[in-house]
């Protein structure tokens, strides 16, 4: 009514400042953000290591790891089982997220699959690892099918159960959709099943990788003449802690850096996808 | 009036989630545009589904008769997230469709946005990419659920403007389900109305821009929806 009549209103008292509210999100990303954590751990170690608290026989300062695995790499006795290792968790990863994801498929897709297959699945997911190495070695014997088996058996339950339950988590909608747009079977598996899978896929990806890592880890030390593993048993039999060491630094970085690399690819695949953490 | 595009005799659907059809006849001329009313639960998704032919849930009987090109508008976008703009607009088709689908996406005021993340777009936006969707498969019937359902006032009076354009310069046949006696009087040809599962009116929009007549008939629908004149809406 006022502004019709062209009456003026009296000027409105002045604000305060609005306050700004915090934000609840966590805020914007920065680029290797996430080696702060590891980067702080390496921090506290060489401090304790520098001053003396911490007893070499006890734990060997970081840089002991440094030149110790120079000396091992001028010797070439590190790249040469790490290259054996690295073999053996990449053919388990491989063989158990190829079977992870086929089955996971196959029982998320058909009824008839999901009565047969993920009931088998969840029973034995309760069995661990270490119980099912003397079978294995029954089965595969002590030599290189045993290792790639238990690596690959690791991998394959995460891998098998995110992709299932991405897949079974696939928006009902999305198949109504479908079957007005006329997709065909092969379509509908491409353009919507496995988007749809994909992220799942990847979780457990990084899931069954870290497991890889895991399982090589035991079957390196039970019976081995190669590998990282065998390098850190036989060290421990002359009580050379610094080799030691370098072993566990080599599996900690592999198994971060297949972490990182699993992360990246989730970056480049998911880039339609706006989450809280990214 | 030649032959019909959609023929539907003695439709019944005895076990939905959504309502039952107890017999439904309807027939839709080529390029005639009807408004299905009719308050919730009486049926009009469960008839727009069976048209569809995505109601595996419900049991029933009847004859359906449909043009071979058919395209839904669902009363949400249902757009891919993973997909772009574009990729969503065409998907399920050959390559060879960019050309139109550009054409489409321009028709319904998104030109220049193809290659957007469907998150990226508003909800009345994301509702034209499904309209473009929708027409780039040059559809000789259009079922819409709803589609304007979720949308804000202001928008929806753009998406009505819009539809009516679009549906005047392609003349597929329109069946528009919908609970809003405006937007039926806004859009349609033609109103049938549903009631427990059976068409209890079918009218002919008559006069529109004529205040008065549409007043009229709005007051007919609304006392045949057994809703009294809302005093809000009354005419000076």
């Amino acid at each position: 009514m006022n502004a019709l009549s062209g009456e003026i209103l009296p000027a409105p008292p002045p604000l305060a400042p609005a306050a700004q509210r915090a934000p609840l999100g966590p805020g914007t990303p920065r680029r290797n953000g996430h080696l702060l954590g590891p980067g702080l751990l390496l921090l506290y170690w060489g401090v304790l290591s520098a001053t003396g608290w911490l007893d070499p026989r006890t734990l060997p300062a970081p840089w002991t790891a440094i030149t110790t695995g120079a000396h091992l790499v001028h010797e070439g006795r590190l790249q040469v089982n790490l290259a054996v290792s690295g073999a053996r968790a990449a053919s388990g990863l491989l063989v158990g997220g190829v079977a992870g994801v086929l089955l996971a498929f196959l029982s998320g897709l058909s009824l008839l699959g999901g009565y047969v297959i993920d009931g088998i699945v969840q029973l034995k997911r309760g069995i661990p690892i270490l119980a099912i190495i003397p079978f294995m070695i029954l089965w595969f014997g002590i030599g290189e099918p045993m290792k790639v088996a238990v690596i690959a058996v690791a991998a394959f339950f995460p891998i098998y159960i995110q992709t299932h339950s991405a897949l079974r988590a696939i928006d009902l909608r999305y198949v109504e959709l479908a079957e007005t747009l006329g997709l065909t079977r092969w379509q509908f598996l491409r353009r919507i099943v496995i988007p749809g899978a994909l992220p799942g896929f990847l979780l457990g990806l990084r899931f069954g990788a870290t497991a890889a890592w895991l399982a090589l880890v035991v079957v390196e030390q039970l019976n081995a003449s190669s590998g990282i593993g065998y390098m850190v048993t036989l060290a421990r039999n002359y009580a050379q802690t610094d080799v030691m060491l370098v072993g566990l630094v080599v599996y900690a970085l592999l198994g971060f850096g297949t972490d990182s690399a699993v992360r990246w690819a989730e970056r480049r695949l998911l880039t339609w996808r706006r989450t809280l953490g990214r | 009036m030649n032959a019909a595009a959609v023929r539907i005799r003695d439709l019944m659907r005895t076990f939905t989630l959504k309502g039952v059809l107890n017999g439904v006849d309807l027939d839709i001329a080529p390029g005639e545009f009807v408004a299905l009313l009719g308050r919730s639960g009486s049926g009009k998704s469960t008839l727009l589904r069976a048209l569809a032919g995505i109601d595996h849930e419900a049991e029933g009987t009847g004859e359906i008769a449909l043009p071979p090109r058919i395209s839904v508008i669902f009363q949400d976008a249902r757009l891919l997230p993973w997909m772009r703009v574009l990729d969503n607009v065409t998907l399920g088709l050959p390559r060879d469709v960019h050309g139109r689908a550009l054409q489409a996406l321009e028709e319904v005021g998104l030109g220049g946005r193809e290659r957007s993340w469907p998150h990226e777009l508003s909800g009345g936006e994301q509702q034209r990419v499904a309209l473009a969707r929708a027409l780039v498969r040059e559809p000789a019937l259009l079922l819409a659920d709803e589609p304007f359902g979720a949308l804000d006032a202001l928008t929806r009076i753009q998406m009505h403007e819009l539809l009516r354009r679009l549906s005047e310069r392609h003349k597929p046949a329109v069946l528009l389900v919908t609970h809003d006696i405006d937007e039926a009087l806004a859009l349609a040809d033609r109103i049938v109305m549903l009631d427990d599962g059976r068409i209890s009116a079918d009218l002919r929009v008559a006069g529109r821009g004529d205040r008065t007549l549409i007043a009229l008939q709005r007051k007919r629908l609304l006392a045949m929806l057994g809703v009294g004149e809302d005093p809000q809406r009354r005419e000076a």
